[in-house]
């Protein structure tokens, strides 16, 4: 175990120092001088050298690399050329927000997504299981943002049921944990459960057909125990492997948040790189992809480690 | 037709392929090395068929993988001929002119998206003969391994059966007019009544084509129906070497003596009284010391941990008899070697 | 050396009934899928309105009217209604399935010529290369698709270029790794070990014998792409970095359309009603060309 442990973590290291490296060239493949998104449109030629050198761009390529990277290791990942404001502060802050309405979504679609995956794959044929089967199609074909513009439509100007964005009465700063501010958080978190929920279906229904076609189903009719027996049995051996498509539909969500989240004006990371982008606040935007995507990298990892001590199978790969 | 033939350089009665301590080690991770060919010495005289046998994991596979030059021996050298292969005078691209394999897997061995005759004319091609001439030659050549142009041609892998499928692969590595074949395994896959149809094929081309084959099986029967001689292997290394019958009725390494002894015979009085094999199986990545056997055998003495036996001429008048066995050794030091007097 | 006597007159080589081949059946299979059929249809159909626009259209896709913004679906001359500048919505969704067509298609078409090369040379020379290359692109699956997107179209800014450079850099590194899975396999087999005994040099055998059996599974991985390829492509555009106005596409109409929701909700859910169908109809496009061509996984 500890040689696997040992193994998943070696091979993660080149992968998150690539993906530093990509958010480091990320301000560079932009157009023009990257000094030109962190100057004022009127700035003086002194002014610019000056600039250049604090930042660090009269150096070359390799040694900003090395120098931006240290400081992202320790937490500094710059200041929003908007705001003033340090990238790092902005981007937890965000990560807490997306983190929330991510999470409920995992839970809703993860719920969903096995209900529907465990009759289809129990009822294989039936109309039950062309209907699951359906849903998971149309969940990876569905846009999401227009899917959470239907949903504003519908329950917010249609029945008036929920509001249609934002974050509560006082913002995400001052949230409460009350049916006014969770309120906020049905209608994207509904959403976006639509894309986890047919992947974990699917998922879902593959693995209860392939158990039940396993030898030691009818072992366990045979042995006289009843539908439950089997179902329990079934929930046993099909759970290690939802639970971690589970875990990486939530790192895809973190990513995948950012346009339902311009649909309902969520302050998360998604809200955060939508006005990144709108303003050209090229270290914002780095620092967000870069939290992001090591977010990502660490929760596979998390995944994989956990998997290998549920299923000792898993260990060997 | 339209690759000429290649002129017999040493005459007959010269071996057309000699290796010389081919060795191929596979590194595994953490240190550990897979010895899957160590050291290998034989020669395939022209014309014959020389019969490999062993349990899996012998190196028998590899050893053909070698000699094909599928996967480059570690040390070691072949000559084909007199020629090295893949010197100057013999390129690797015109020795697998003149040397073809054919596989286990009839069914892996074609290309699923090719035709018959588009999969016996591609290696032709390669060499230089024109499209149609190739088809042409793989038509004539389905017809030699007894399968109809007309109906097989144009067919696709799948719809053929194993039988027909390795007839095919037959004619497929007689495409490039080569001197030897590999056949490893050739003929395992198939039904017992199929095996039966495609081995007097094969005894029928090499006759017609003037063929010489390395016939590799686990199966000791067939090996002795279609091999002049056999050389038998253990853990990748070669324990016995001989005339096949002089072999069958007279092994002299005791692996041989086993494996002989588990083949089932149909005449009881033709049985082997040696012990079955026991211990532990084979392993190719920790061989075992000195004699590779010894962990097995019935007669392993002291010596036999020590010192590994050289690959020595024994019991036959014309030489050709070879086993590696202290208990064939003069003065090897195991009890049941013979005297040095004798020997001299 | 290799001698060769070619006979110099021409060789007539008697055509022989060939067996019906694996397209044959693939075809076979495909027809008798309805879903398929039917998805098949639906994505001809589209295809054909974008080609046709000019003809099909009722009316002027950019031609403005201040005094009919925002009609509701069923105004007489304006079939589905108008949009917020009084444009004709049914002309505009005709003429934007051109651009969200294109979105779709040509990234991933151009992702699957460069992945295929890559992942195909990756797969078949195998060693540091492979090494190198495959973990290259772990980096990039580090990074979910949208993110990796939006990142790349945020840095290089707005303009259908760009997203068009964005999205195929998304899709390069996943086809690549399909290309790579399925060659490493086809390069055990017997056939691909049996044709290097030939002599033959690794272009040639990677043109005989690995493409046909490797282009088919990765292009219908790639065809699965479409779908994904039109949503990030629309939505790209939703948040204003794809195309500009007035341009219809139909990811930026829906961008436009938004603040129309409390007017005329469902004449600004058209676009991304548009989008869905067309992604659909790929999708289970894709789904029935993966069975008919039996490609697992």
């Amino acid at each position: 175990m500890l040689s696997y442990l040992a193994k998943r973590i070696l091979y993660v290291l080149p992968v998150a120092f690539g993906v530093s490296l990509f958010c480091f060239l990320l301000v560079h493949i932009a157009p023009g001088d990257p000094l030109t998104s962190v100057l004022p449109p009127d700035a003086s030629q002194a002014m610019q050298d000056e600039l250049r050198k604090i930042y660090g761009f009269d150096r070359p390529l390799p040694v900003q690399f090395g120098l931006w990277l240290m400081k992202a290791l320790q937490g500094d990942l710059g200041t929003s050329i908007a705001t003033g404001r340090p990238v790092a502060a902005e981007v937890w802050r965000a990560v807490g927000n997306t983190l929330l309405i991510a999470g409920l979504a995992t839970v809703i679609g993860f719920l969903f997504g096995c209900f529907f995956g465990f009759v289809a794959g129990y009822f294989r044929g039936s109309y039950l299981d062309k209907f699951a089967s359906m849903l998971a199609v149309l969940g990876v074909s569905v846009p999401h943002y227009w899917l959470g513009m239907v949903m504003v439509i519908v329950f917010s100007v249609q029945l008036g049921w929920l509001p249609p964005g934002g974050a509560g009465p006082g913002g995400s700063a001052a949230w409460i944990w009350n049916w006014e501010h969770v309120s906020y958080m049905i209608l994207p978190a509904i959403t976006m459960s639509v894309i986890p929920m047919g992947i974990i279906a699917r998922t879902v229904r593959a693995l209860v057909a392939d158990i039940l076609n396993q030898e030691f189903v009818p072992a366990l009719r045979a042995k006289g125990l009843m539908d439950f027996g089997v179902f329990r049995h079934v929930v046993k051996n099909a759970a290690p492997t939802a639970l971690a498509v589970m875990g990486l539909q939530l790192g895809y969500l973190l990513g995948g948040s950012i346009l339902i989240e311009t649909v309902f004006s969520w302050p998360g990371t998604g809200f955060l790189l939508g006005n990144a982008i709108f303003q050209r606040d090229l270290p914002l935007l780095q620092g967000t992809i870069l939290v992001l995507a090591m977010f990502f990298v660490g929760l596979n990892v998390l995944v994989d480690i956990l998997q290998g001590l549920l299923d000792p199978r898993v260990r060997r790969r | 037709m339209a690759l000429e033939p290649h002129p017999d350089r040493g005459g007959p009665g010269t071996p057309l392929l000699q290796a010389k301590t081919l060795t191929k080690h596979f590194p595994l991770g953490g240190g550990a090395v897979v010895r899957a060919v160590d050291g290998v010495d034989f020669a395939v005289m022209k014309g014959e068929t020389l019969g490999v046998v062993g349990e899996s994991g012998c190196g028998k596979s590899t050893t053909a993988r070698v000699v094909m030059q599928l996967i480059p021996q570690d040390k070691g050298e072949m000559l084909f001929d007199g020629e090295i292969v893949g010197g100057k005078d013999l390129t690797l691209k015109e020795y697998r002119r003149q040397a073809q394999m054919v596989f286990q897997d009839s069914y892996a061995s074609l290309n699923p998206r090719l035709t018959i005759e588009d999969s016996i004319a591609f290696g032709p091609t390669v060499h230089g003969v024109s499209k149609a001439n190739a088809i042409l030659k793989a038509r004539d050549l389905l017809q030699r391994v007894g399968l109809d142009p007309a109906r097989f041609a144009a067919r696709y892998p799948h719809e053929l059966s194993g039988g027909q499928r390795q007839r095919v692969n037959i004619a497929r590595a007689l495409a490039l007019g080569p001197r030897l074949v590999i056949l490893d395994e050739a003929v395992s896959a198939l039904d017992k009544s199929v095996e039966a149809q495609v081995l007097n094929l094969l005894a029928d081309l090499r006759e017609e084509f003037g063929l010489t084959y390395i016939f590799i099986s686990h199966d000791l029967n067939v090996v002795r129906f279609i091999s002049d001689r056999v050389m038998v292997m253990y853990l990748g290394e070669v324990v016995e070497i001989g005339a096949v019958e002089e072999l069958y009725n007279d092994p002299r390494h005791p692996y041989t003596k086993a494996l002989l002894s588990a083949m089932p015979s149909m005449d009881p009085d033709n049985r082997t009284m040696e012990a079955p094999l026991t211990g532990d199986p084979p392993n190719p990545i920790n061989p075992p010391e000195g004699c590779r056997f010894h962990p097995r055998c019935p007669h392993a003495q002291t010596i036999c941990s020590k010192a590994k036996p050289a690959l020595v001429v024994t019991a036959s008048e014309d030489g050709t008899r070879r086993a590696a066995c202290h208990m064939e050794i003069p003065g090897s030091g195991h009890s049941r070697a013979p005297s040095l007097e004798v020997a001299a | 050396m290799t001698a060769i006597t070619e006979s110099a007159p021409a060789i007539v080589v008697p055509p022989l009934a060939k067996s019906p081949g694996y397209w044959a059946g693939v075809f076979r299979r495909f027809k008798k899928d309805k879903v398929a059929v039917g998805a098949g249809l639906v994505v001809l159909a589209i295809i054909l309105m974008a080609i046709f626009a000019d003809y099909i259209a009722p009316a002027d896709p950019t031609r403005s009217s201040m005094l009919r913004r925002l009609r509701p679906i069923g105004t007489p001359g304006y079939p589905l209604g108008a949009d917020e500048l009084g444009r004709d919505m049914l002309s505009r969704l005709i003429h934007g399935a051109r651009l969200s067509l294109f979105m779709g298609v040509v990234p991933v078409f151009i992702a699957f010529v460069f992945g295929s090369v890559i992942g195909v040379a990756a797969g078949f020379f195998g060693g540091k290369f492979n090494t190198i290359t495959m973990r290259t692109v772990d980096v990039f699956y580090a990074f979910p698709s949208v993110l990796l997107a939006i990142a790349l179209s945020g840095a290089l800014g707005a303009g259908i270029t760009n997203s068009l450079l964005s999205l195929t850099i998304v899709f390069i590194p996943p086809i690549a790794r399909i290309a790579e899975s399925v060659t490493t396999q086809v390069r055990g087999m017997d056939y691909v070990e049996a044709a290097r005994a030939s002599g033959a040099n690794a272009l040639t055998i990677i043109r005989v014998h690995v493409l046909g059996n490797v282009l088919g599974p990765i292009f219908v991985y790639a065809t699965s792409l479409i779908s994904v390829s039109m949503i990030l492509a629309s939505g790209l555009s939703f948040l204003g970095l794809g195309t500009k106005p007035p341009t219809p596409e139909w990811g930026l109409m829906l961008n436009t359309l938004r603040t129309a929701i409390y007017v005329q909700p469902w004449v600004a859910a058209l676009p991304g009603a548009a989008i869905f169908i067309t992604s659909i109809s790929f999708n289970l496009l894709s789904d029935g060309l993966r069975s008919a061509m039996d490609v697992k996984g």
